[in-house]
């Protein structure tokens, strides 16, 4: 068992890999939100198979290796006040801007693209500012 | 050709999101609660995520072309908009209420529970709602 700091370096350098290579092979930014909101909005028909290939990829890579290491929980809530109303900010505000954590974050910021930076702040910083109101002042989180 | 390896880059990076953490909402809540119990690991996740690809930029500025496509994708015009803005502040409300991004929440589909299907099922229908949400802003 590495400690939790190596574990979050190398998955984080094989995000970065996977990244590099769609983008050197199929010439693609790696986005998660763009990848799936175009499968879904029918704005990006014109490559549906490859988004549908790469979203395949991603839910069944982890089941190889669940196999290994064994589950390891989400930790999600059961609130379904919570779960639906964080996942619709999620979908329309990730939509909205363009970019989530890996399109914004990983691609832009290594590109040094300031939507990226600015992105990339404003999540954060809203992040933060959600964890201080719902967890720390009202504690339903 | 463009298929498979959309599908192996999509599981590769599906297994680094389950290595470093991602997908555990309480590791990412932990790193976004910098008052509270703070967590640092999604530094060295975003750390080491933008070292490959700092390097793989500057090396799309030396090939031409990608291997199975024309070209690398263009810059898009840097311009700070209002709802890059806004929708970054939606996004960044989401994450700190659930824990999950949109990656993690694809990747975790298999091992998620129903939690996990019901986040998954309601950001693909923000996704859908959003052209029509970005319509009726316009008009106003």
């Amino acid at each position: 068992m590495n400690p939790e700091w190596i574990d979050g370096l190398i998955g984080g350098l094989i995000i970065g890999i996977a990244a590099s290579a769609f983008l050197l092979i199929n010439g693609r930014i790696l986005g998660a939100s763009g990848i799936l909101g175009g499968l879904v909005d029918l704005s990006g028909r014109s490559n549906a198979t490859e988004r549908l290939s790469f979203l395949i990829g991603l839910i069944c890579g982890p089941i190889i290796l669940t196999q290994y290491f064994g589950l390891h929980l989400t930790g999600l809530t059961s609130d379904p006040y919570i779960l639906i109303s964080s996942a619709l900010l999620v979908g329309i505000g990730t939509r909205l801007a363009n970019g989530c954590t890996s399109g914004h974050g990983v691609c832009g910021l290594s590109r040094f693209s300031f939507r990226g930076i600015f992105a990339t702040i404003f999540y954060l910083l809203s992040g933060v500012l959600t964890i201080i109101v719902f967890k720390n002042l009202v504690g339903i989180l | 050709m463009k298929n498979i390896f959309a599908l192996i880059c999509g599981a590769i990076f599906g297994m680094g999101l389950y290595k470093s953490g991602m997908t555990d909402t309480t590791k990412v809540q932990g790193w976004l609660d910098i008052f509270g119990d703070w967590d640092p690991t999604l530094a060295f996740v975003l750390g080491g995520a933008i070292i490959p690809m700092t390097i793989t930029w500057q090396l799309t500025k030396k090939i031409k072309k990608p291997v199975l496509a024309n070209l690398f994708p263009k810059k898009p015009e840097q311009k700070i908009s209002k709802s890059l803005v806004i929708g970054s502040i939606m996004f960044g409300g989401g994450w700190g209420l659930s824990g999950l991004c949109p990656g993690p929440a694809i990747a975790s589909l298999s091992f998620g529970g129903w939690q996990g299907l019901l986040f998954f099922f309601t950001m693909a229908l923000g996704m859908i709602m959003t052209p029509n949400i970005e319509n009726w802003f316009s008009k106003k």
